[in-house]
């Protein structure tokens, strides 16, 4: 049995491309039962997101399974198969384990380390899962993917901080004020990049909004979408003194507040701490009021510079998490190969004898002293019961069944047998 | 047999003491975001030899056990120790542990290269005003230590705020706006008990030596951390001096204390001179 994954992504295919072979969720279990209909394929799984359309399948034959995955890709998106081979890429066996695992801890994501993949393979596992497209390989394959995602996530800092400007906005304003819901915020004029701010703001629990805008229609449409009060824009030099949190972009070609106007207000407003962000080119903002105490001013460029170290931060956190992925990909193989029969009858018939020989030396210790040839007979009778007893499952173990991988896995959890270092589940 | 008692379970709070420092220092440095608790817990153990330690001398001495250097650094660092737990709990404050283990530390480690003896207290100074007096000088000046820590913790965070970098440490510490209120809330605490410490102390003066101030380096300088503290209040409540100011000042104010405690006992000399 060989793992499989053949599929596209962003790297690989632009929008065009994708959206042609994106799997519409609603149909999912009608191309899962196509797919799986092929003779190669033993088990599937397809994740499709706006990134990303990748099958991942357990193939009897790797030469059979490729063409097989790429035809139904071709017929069922009736896309040629010339265009599909300039996006497609092919892993397989241990590079198919190694991609999976870096789609699952977002090594492989458009922005790394952004969580939203994870749960996006989960439901495609369990719709796979549900109408039973997967079987031992693929279900162990995914559920460790799983776990080595969250290693990763514990173990490295590749999700940790905000690699957007508006998300570091945020994380900003946390780490001044202690409970945004008891602060006002002020929205100075309407930028796209301010208003994505904005939002990320009040889903972060501010509740206290007030928008002004040169436009007074157009500040009324903000102020109803954020649910927040209008105020008159030549007035916001007065309103400044209850905001605790400004977001400025007014496109106005100058600074629209100056260091000393800016003192003042923190006069009247007793120092109490102000976080500005201004997201306005040309600025809007005096760049000096950061000097003042208590006021915390950040432009677009600083908000960038936090943003592209977060980012260099996490592709050192993903050079280590490659680390970890190599690591995990070990202990797969060498759950796979603990599939092969060998090793699991040999464990078999030796767990049975080791079960053998402990209690017959228990029964001959208690009914000693016997004859030769009595206790001959005891033990060519124990051996006779084993051996008729395990002969039906090694016969099964050996013969070149279909469900062998399966029997395999359920005889060596049914005896218990340890096979080599294997590394199986212990949840 | 108690001698070597209490000199054992000092060492063993010290010892503590000092790992809880050091594991609180490299948290301070180490990447991650979420912190461990580790200095916290090895803190804990300290703090239960430490409370032993304080009850055998209690019991030996048959005295709160104050009278001489090596005591009045432990019994400090007992404060500190309580306050610091209290917090810790109530606020769960990122890296709280290691800002303030370092101050429990050097005042742990001071008391240990003072003798150790076991004074009896002169009959002028035995009245209940010296436990009350006591008690409420040390958690006073307590109050004010996890003030400087914090304050220290303030300025650190402010730092990483304006220059705009941020770093794993920025991701630890807690918000500005709490580690200033906190800070406040610090020295409104402090500042009664260090009020109602002079009255004690003032009135117990006078029952012991018959006057109520004696100008004493120990009480002239108490009275300057008191005007200090007092001014950090009227500032703040006046012209809104919080955040960065409030937090310099909290730490210099506890720098006074520091000097108070060991440079008037040990240079300038005087009655609160700690035998």
């Amino acid at each position: 049995m060989n793992i499989l994954v053949i599929g596209l992504n962003h790297k690989t295919a632009p929008i065009e491309v994708r959206e042609k072979v994106a799997f519409d969720g609603g149909r999912l279990t009608e191309a899962l039962h196509m797919l799986t209909a092929a003779s190669a394929i033993r088990e599937s799984i397809i994740l499709s997101t706006c990134n990303r359309v990748e099958i991942y399948a357990a193939v009897s034959d790797i030469n059979s399974g490729v063409s097989e995955i790429t035809k139904f890709i071709s017929d069922y998106h009736a896309v040629s198969g010339d265009l599909l081979e300039r996006s497609l890429y092919i892993h397989k066996a241990e590079e198919a384990v190694r991609h999976i695992y870096r789609v699952a801890s977002s090594l492989d994501s458009m922005v790394v380390g952004e969580p939203q993949i994870l749960g996006q393979l989960k439901d495609a596992y369990d719709a796979a899962l549900n109408i039973k497209a997967t079987g031992v390989y693929l279900n162990k394959l995914i559920r460790k993917s799983l776990s080595v995602a969250k290693r990763i996530r514990t173990e490295t800092k590749i999700a940790e901080s905000a690699v957007s400007i508006s998300f570091a906005a945020v994380e900003l304003a946390k780490k001044i004020f202690d409970d945004l819901s008891t602060k006002s915020f002020m929205l100075l004029g309407a930028g796209e990049m301010a208003e994505l701010a904005a939002r990320h703001l009040i889903n972060s629990g501010v509740q206290d909004v007030y928008v002004t805008n040169r436009t007074t229609t157009r500040a009324e449409e903000l102020a109803r979408e954020f649910n927040g009060k209008v105020i008159l824009f030549d007035n916001f030099p007065l309103e400044l003194r209850y905001s605790d949190i400004v977001i400025c972009s007014t496109g106005a070609p100058h600074y629209i507040l100056k260091k000393d106007e800016m003192h003042r207000v923190m006069k009247e407003r007793k120092q109490r701490p102000v976080f500005i962000i201004d997201i306005s080119v040309p600025r809007n903002i005096d760049p000096g009021i950061n000097d003042l105490d208590n006021v915390y001013l950040y432009d677009v460029d600083s908000l960038q510079g936090i943003v592209d170290t977060n980012i260099q931060e996490r592709a050192k956190e993903a050079q280590k998490a490659e680390k970890i992925v190599d690591e995990e990909i070990s202990a797969f193989v060498q759950w796979t190969s603990s599939l092969t029969a060998t090793p699991t009858i040999v464990a078999l018939r030796n767990r049975a004898e080791e079960i053998r020989r402990a209690e017959l030396e228990k029964t001959l210790q208690k009914i000693t002293p016997l004859e030769e040839d009595k206790i001959r007979s005891i033990e060519q009778l124990t051996a006779a019961i084993v051996n008729k007893l395990i002969h039906p499952p090694m016969a099964a173990l050996k013969s070149e069944d279909e469900n062998r991988e399966q029997m395999l896995d359920l005889v060596q959890k049914l005896f218990n047998l340890e096979i080599k270092s294997d590394n199986h589940d212990k949840r | 047999m108690n001698i070597a008692l209490n000199v054992l379970l000092f060492e063993l709070a010290l010892t503590f003491y000092f790992i809880a420092t050091i594991a609180g220092i490299i948290e301070i440095f180490r990447g991650t975001k979420s912190s461990s608790r580790l200095a916290l817990y090895l803190s804990v153990m300290g703090f239960l030899f430490h409370t032993a330690n304080i009850v055998v001398r209690y019991v030996e001495g048959g005295h709160i056990p104050v009278t001489n250097m090596h005591e009045a650094a432990s019994f400090f660092s007992w404060c500190v120790l309580i306050l610091f737990f209290f917090h810790e709990f109530r606020y769960k404050l990122g890296l709280l542990s290691s800002f303030i283990m370092p101050i429990v530390f050097v005042f742990m480690f001071s008391s240990s290269v003072f003798p150790r003896e076991i004074k009896v207290l002169s009959p002028e100074l035995q009245s209940y005003w010296f436990g009350i007096h006591v008690i409420l000088a040390f958690l006073g000046d307590a109050a004010f230590a996890m003030a400087c820590g914090i304050g220290v913790m303030y300025l650190v965070q402010e730092r990483f705020v304006k220059s705009r970098r941020l770093g794993g440490l920025f991701q630890k510490l807690p918000s500005l706006q709490s580690l200033d209120e906190i800070n406040y809330h610090l020295i409104t605490l402090g500042f009664p008990l260090l009020t109602f410490a002079m009255i004690t102390g003032i009135i117990w003066a006078n029952s012991a030596w018959g006057t109520y101030w004696r100008w004493d380096p120990k009480e002239v300088w108490s009275l300057i951390t008191w005007l200090i503290y007092a001014l950090v209040i009227h500032l703040r409540l006046t012209i809104g001096w919080r955040g960065r100011k409030a937090a310099i000042l909290s730490i210099i104010g506890f720098a006074l204390i520091v000097f108070a405690f060991f440079g008037v006992s040990l240079i300038l000399k005087g009655k609160h001179v700690f035998m």
